[in-house]
């Protein structure tokens, strides 16, 4: 059965992959400084991978014999990658050229990321899913140190190379056990044998658990669940600001869609393996999040705690293990994409006399000298408390009820209770903004990107309340995909 | 007759998979040792696939295993790189003096 190579569901990923080469050319041929033209370009190949997202339609196609997935569940996937990264780039060019950082290689490397991110979502198969995560994670470490005279930042980039690889091993020799004792790769294959639908049915076995194991820690650390989480706060402080706001977003995504995808695609019929895990690192993922970012005093690291609490909450609805769950999953990478955009919008906005800042005390007296960042700020810090009506709150909502209807009480409120103790610390953002003495007032203006960003998030957590229609209903058909036959 | 069979295999992968997991969290020497083990994982992981491969007489598994080598060579290459620039910044690569960032 030899099948000729269909490219046409790969489409998207093909065309930012040849765009990435040629914009890399374009650097390089460029005499002057191309980093301005080379990102505005990505925004526009980012914003035209989009519109070819969204144009394959809602069916669901197979490439290069079946490795390659494009259905759903992907393009909305997809589009929240694509958006994440488009806004990131448009928010770095700024801060690049103030710290005099800007090579054009800082877009194009985002744009190779965005591409490992995008086959990662769309892979049915684990070598897919290995080159994919690779693609991404190898652009993401040099986007770490990529401001190379900085020790943090090149620290950062050791440290998170040393990690990230670690967990790539581990991911390996799980998906090299699945495939010993499983017999394939393929994530179709696999969930017909442990479905049982297959001549020679495999048990669960302990080469199967120890592979699943193994796959899931190497995920977790890309997702940076505990306790595979403590890259994450050295990484996102070393890290440039606008490397934080495009780690703290689009690489989440692409990971926790990727864990959604192996978890109730080959795995489906081992839910009872893999709950109590999934349960274990969500309550770990909640509690560090909210208990550890009290004590932090720079605002990129209480992004980073944030991070890893939310990430929590997200994989509640996983362990859920229903078409609700991920519902919920969806939903809530949704609306995290654009509450943590608009709050690094903010961050990136901190300069004073021309000087980045990252202490949360410099925020102080914002509400004097800039009312306008304050409350938008404020908006976003009450969003991610979850405090209704505000969309932070229906993100929790919606994976809340769904451990519910999964009868996990136990989990559900220890999520809450999670939830009420990360209130602190964001509410201690407001603080600070609202009745701290002011100290020196933050450089103006913040600049038109910036701007947009800060507005766009702003307004879509006011309004999600009142229109949650589209979003939740193209949740809800992506999660359908993973449930077929209504199970 | 002693014959070497698919559980010989694995054993040593999952001997040197273990020996490099250990070289990552023991090293307290420097960035290259580092670097060595997460090469001596990836290594095992390969060893764990030709021998399902030849077992399973199923050709995915090697096909994996020249995956996974292309991609450590990238990936080498990329945290050599890392190391250098951090070389350029530290003066050094003692693992002790990776410590700027905690909290």
């Amino acid at each position: 059965m030899i099948k000729t190579l269909d490219l046409a569901p790969a489409l998207p990923e093909v065309f930012v992959a040849i765009a990435g080469l040629a914009l890399l050319m374009l650097g390089v041929f460029r005499k002057d400084n191309a980093t301005r033209t080379v990102s505005l370009l990505v925004i526009m190949v980012m914003a035209a991978a989009l519109m070819l997202v969204s144009s394959l339609g809602t069916e669901r196609h197979l490439a290069f014999g079946g490795l390659f997935v494009a259905d759903r569940f992907a393009g909305f996937a997809k589009g929240l990658i694509l958006l994440a990264s488009a806004f990131s780039v448009a928010m770095s060019l700024q801060f690049l050229e103030k710290e005099k950082i800007a090579r054009f290689e800082y877009p194009v490397l985002v744009l190779f990321a965005t591409l490992g991110m995008m086959m990662m979502v769309s892979a049915n198969d684990f070598l897919a899913l290995y080159l994919g995560l690779e693609l991404q994670s190898l652009s993401l470490y040099v986007l770490a140190a990529f401001n190379r005279d900085n020790l943090k930042s090149t620290e950062a980039g050791v440290k998170y190379f040393v990690l990230g690889a670690l967990a790539s091993g581990m991911l390996l020799y799980g998906i090299s056990l699945l495939y010993g004792f499983g017999g394939s790769t393929s994530f179709e294959t696999l969930a017909n044998l442990f479905a049982g639908g297959h001549d020679h049915p495999v048990k669960p076995n302990m080469g199967i658990i120890a592979g699943l194991v193994f796959v899931l820690a190497g995920l977790s650390f890309k997702i940076s669940a505990v306790p595979f989480h403590m890259w994450a706060p050295d990484v996102y402080e070393g890290a440039p600001t606008p490397v934080t706001s495009f780690f703290a977003v689009a690489p989440k995504i692409a990971a926790i869609c990727l864990l959604t995808r192996v978890m109730f695609g080959p795995f489906a019929d081992l839910v009872v393996q893999w709950r109590q895990v999934i349960e274990f690192i969500a309550i770990g993922s909640m509690f560090v999040g909210a208990f550890a970012a009290i004590v932090q005093t720079n605002i990129k690291r209480l992004m980073a705690y944030s991070s890893i609490g939310h990430v929590g909450f997200i994989l509640v609805g996983i362990a859920a293990g229903s078409d609700l769950g991920v519902q919920g999953v969806l939903i809530y990478l949704a609306i995290y994409l654009f509450m943590n955009l608009g709050t690094f919008a903010v961050i990136l906005s901190m300069r004073q006399k021309g000087r980045m800042v990252e202490g949360i005390e410099d925020l102080a007296g914002l509400a004097k000298s800039n009312p306008v960042m304050a409350l938008v700020m404020a908006t976003l810090m009450f969003s991610m408390a979850g405090i209704p009506p505000l969309a932070g709150f229906w993100g929790k909502f919606y994976v809340f009820m769904a451990a519910v209807q999964a009868e996990l009480y136990t989990l559900a409120i220890l999520g809450v209770l999670s939830s009420v103790v990360s209130a602190y610390y964001y509410l201690r953002v407001i603080k600070v903004m609202y009745f701290d003495e002011p100290t020196e007032a933050f450089d103006r203006p913040v600049g038109r990107s910036m701007a947009l960003v800060m507005a766009v998030s702003t307004l879509v957590v006011l309004v999600f309340t009142f229109v949650p229609a589209p979003l939740v209903s193209s949740a809800k058909a992506a999660a359908a995909v993973l449930f077929p036959a209504g199970g | 007759m002693f014959e070497i069979g698919l559980s010989h295999y694995l054993t040593v992968a999952a001997i040197l998979f273990t020996l490099g997991v250990f070289g990552i969290f023991l090293n307290r020497k420097n960035v290259i040792v580092i670097m060595m083990s997460i090469e001596l994982m990836l290594l095992a992981v390969n060893i764990n696939f030709v021998a399902f491969s030849s077992y399973l007489n199923d050709l995915v598994g090697q096909v994996f295993a020249m995956f996974i080598l292309t991609v450590a060579a990238a990936e080498a290459a990329i945290g050599l790189a890392i190391v250098v620039v951090f070389f350029r910044n530290r003066g050094t690569i003692a693992v002790e003096e990776i410590s700027q960032l905690k909290g």
